[in-house]
């Protein structure tokens, strides 16, 4: 479990970091919300040591993580580098040599992992040849190299196509499933919210929510139901402790006071009509994101 | 699951510098250049012995059983003519230095000149006693001319070649980030040390490879006693060159730190080539200025060139070149220090060209 500890950052005058505090349980997949300038790679860089807290403490498994722990990190910079003029399969194995593998263990993990990400034939092409996207995985496999005790990935679906999405997310749903903690940044919030377990989301460089997605669902939605029946709901209207928002034929939503007054508006649906539908409406994550940022 | 325990400063050095050699080995230019720059050395010492040899032979012509006599010497072009008087008029048309026929006196031979008596035939006829200098003169200064403008020219352009590929390997791990990888996986020290150590590798290659090729030249064309005498300077100007080497490796990843891309590399490197140019200068202007080459030869720059030039012109005493070494790797590990701090505080600075006052500052 990597924690973050009131991780506080400046440059220059501007703070751009304020107490951070979060965790990154492990074997789950931890997504990293925020807009441009939110903070996300700062936070990231100072996971990784990259970049030194002007206060503030990372701990990995609740002792501050050292200078040797921190090489066996994976880490896939916002900034996607790789040498243009090196064979893919030649530098994620120098990297994998880098982080202290034989030849024999790097060559053996990047040619498997090219292979998953589907890049078995282009192992020996240079990068420079590669599409942009071909690139990013080769860029993923380069983190994922070494089998690293955490995984911090800035924006790894940018560029992707969803075909491209779908590999490289059960390359990492595998990764995860091996029990380490990965955080992976994003703005593309529909992907984040089908594929993370725990969200944290940054806005103006603080902690503006985080915990699980479930949980942040239910802790932000709102007593609002969906309503849909055969024939006609007027009478909704009129039921005491209900605000219709949205009326059309046999279609409703509208926010209740309390569990009790749902329960009374479904027996009365029930009994007057059929019910086609009726749910509780569960908050998506751009609605979450743009409620906590403000 | 396996965890790997990442190497230490050395091998973590070396795999760099390994990186570094082998992206250059399969550069095409860089052998290609490497290759003419070889032919280069091997084709002026041949036109050197072509050009010496023509020289040295003198043309005269012989005359019956001087024939025998001249050629045995093995030091003339020798013409064959049929009689005294054609043997004369060989050497009145210029075809011939001199003419050497039979005669009756003690050595059997006559020489025949056309308006003063041909010094240099006669003295290669003769018998010579042993001769024993003792204050010899300088060398030909035609020679050290050459000798000085190729330690310099060597010197400037193996330290432009391989500082340029060192701030240019710089650059492009800022450029494409990766830089940021490599920092969160090794030491930043362990990146600077096997960039400085794979380009040193390189150039001390090359640098021992052409003075190889100019010792086997040198050899192969029979001028053995120009080896003699350029020999040991050659050997001092590998020893300083790798040292001095190291220390512009130093200065030039530092450079390259400073900036963020390939276009804006002039700015930090011109200072380094500018400082690179001076002793090239100094030592085709002032070559035979003792005084000038002496400063030169401190100069930790200009050392280099200054102090092997001084060897091969007997200049410097035993124990100069030492004293020059020594203040040369005390500025190395100086300029190291300095670099080194440079270069940690640059790489992660993106965009303009991050200013020296800042860079060490941080």
């Amino acid at each position: 479990m990597l924690e973050l500890h009131s991780i506080n950052r400046s440059f220059g005058a501007r703070r751009v970091l304020r107490d951070v505090s979060f965790t990154v349980a492990g074997g789950r997949m931890t997504g990293f919300v925020g807009g441009n300038g939110a903070g996300k790679t700062t936070t990231m860089r100072v996971i990784l040591g990259v970049l030194a807290a002007d206060s503030g403490s990372v701990t990995l498994d609740g002792a501050p993580v050292t200078a040797e722990q921190r090489t066996r990190f994976g880490y896939m910079p916002e900034e996607r580098g790789l040498y243009p003029k090196m064979k893919i399969a030649e530098q994620i194995i120098y990297l994998g040599r880098l982080h202290g593998m034989s030849q024999t263990q790097a060559k053996h993990n990047t040619e498997n992992l090219l292979e998953r990400l589907g890049l078995g034939e282009r192992m020996d092409d240079t990068v420079e040849t590669l599409s942009l996207g071909n690139q990013q995985r080769a860029q993923i496999a380069a983190a994922l190299v070494h089998d690293p005790e955490v995984l911090v990935l800035d924006e790894p679906f940018s560029g992707l196509d969803p075909i491209a999405v779908e590999v490289v997310l059960n390359v990492l749903k595998d990764f995860a499933a091996t029990g380490a903690p990965v955080i992976f940044s994003s703005h593309q919030l529909d992907i984040v919210e089908r594929l993370c377990d725990d969200l944290v989301v940054i806005a103006d460089g603080e902690i503006r929510a985080s915990g699980s997605r479930e949980g942040l669902r239910a802790q932000h939605s709102l007593p609002r139901f969906e309503l849909q029946v055969g024939g006609d709901v007027g009478w909704l209207r009129d039921e005491p402790g209900v605000t219709v928002l949205d009326f059309v034929g046999g279609y409703a939503l509208f926010d209740v006071d309390s569990e009790a007054t749902a329960q009374r508006v479904l027996q009365r649906a029930i009994a007057t009509s059929t019910v086609e539908r009726f749910a509780p409406q569960v908050p998506s994550l751009s609605q979450i994101f743009k409620e906590v940022i403000q | 699951m396996t965890r790997y325990t990442t190497p230490t400063l050395l091998p973590a050095t070396w795999l760099v510098a390994e990186r570094e050699i082998r992206m250059r080995l399969r550069s095409k230019s860089f052998l290609v250049s490497t290759g003419i720059l070889l032919l280069l050395v091997v084709g002026s010492i041949v036109a050197m012995s072509i050009f010496g040899a023509n020289q040295s032979l003198p043309k005269i012509a012989a005359v019956g059983s001087a024939v025998t006599a001249v050629e045995a010497t093995e030091a003339f072009d020798v013409t064959e003519a049929a009689t005294v008087e054609e043997a004369e008029a060989l050497v009145r048309d210029e075809s011939v230095e001199a003419a050497v026929v039979p005669s009756e006196g003690a050595v059997g031979l006559t020489v025949i000149g056309l308006d003063e008596e041909p010094r240099s035939v006669v003295s290669l006829l003769s018998v010579a006693p042993q001769v024993e200098i003792l204050e010899p003169s300088d060398q030909n200064p035609g020679i050290v001319y050459l000798v000085a403008i190729a330690f310099g020219a060597l010197f400037l352009s193996s330290a432009l070649t391989f500082g340029m590929m060192i701030a240019q390997s710089v650059v492009e791990e800022k450029q494409t980030r990766i830089v940021e990888i490599l920092m969160a996986t090794i030491p930043v020290r362990a990146l600077l040390a096997g960039k400085i150590v794979g380009s040193s590798i390189l150039a001390f290659g090359q640098i021992v490879l052409i003075a190889l090729f100019a010792g086997i030249g040198l050899l192969a064309t029979g001028q053995n006693i120009l080896l003699g005498e350029i020999g040991p300077s050659i050997v001092w100007f590998i020893v300083f060159f790798a040292a001095g080497f190291v220390m512009l490796a130093a200065m030039f990843a530092a450079a390259g730190a400073l900036v963020s891309r390939q276009e804006d590399m002039n700015v930090t490197i011109t200072p380094i080539t500018t400082l690179l140019m001076v002793p090239y200068f100094l030592v085709i202007f002032f070559y035979d200025n003792p005084l000038v080459l002496a400063i030169m030869s401190y100069v930790p720059f200009s050392a280099p060139v200054g102090m092997p030039l001084r060897v091969f012109l007997g200049l410097a005493e035993w124990w100069e070149p030492l004293l020059s070494l020594v203040i040369l790797l005390a500025s190395t590990v100086a300029i190291i220090l300095v670099g080194s701090r440079i270069y940690e505080n640059g790489l992660l600075r993106m965009g303009a060209p991050v200013k020296l006052k800042d860079a060490l500052k941080a």
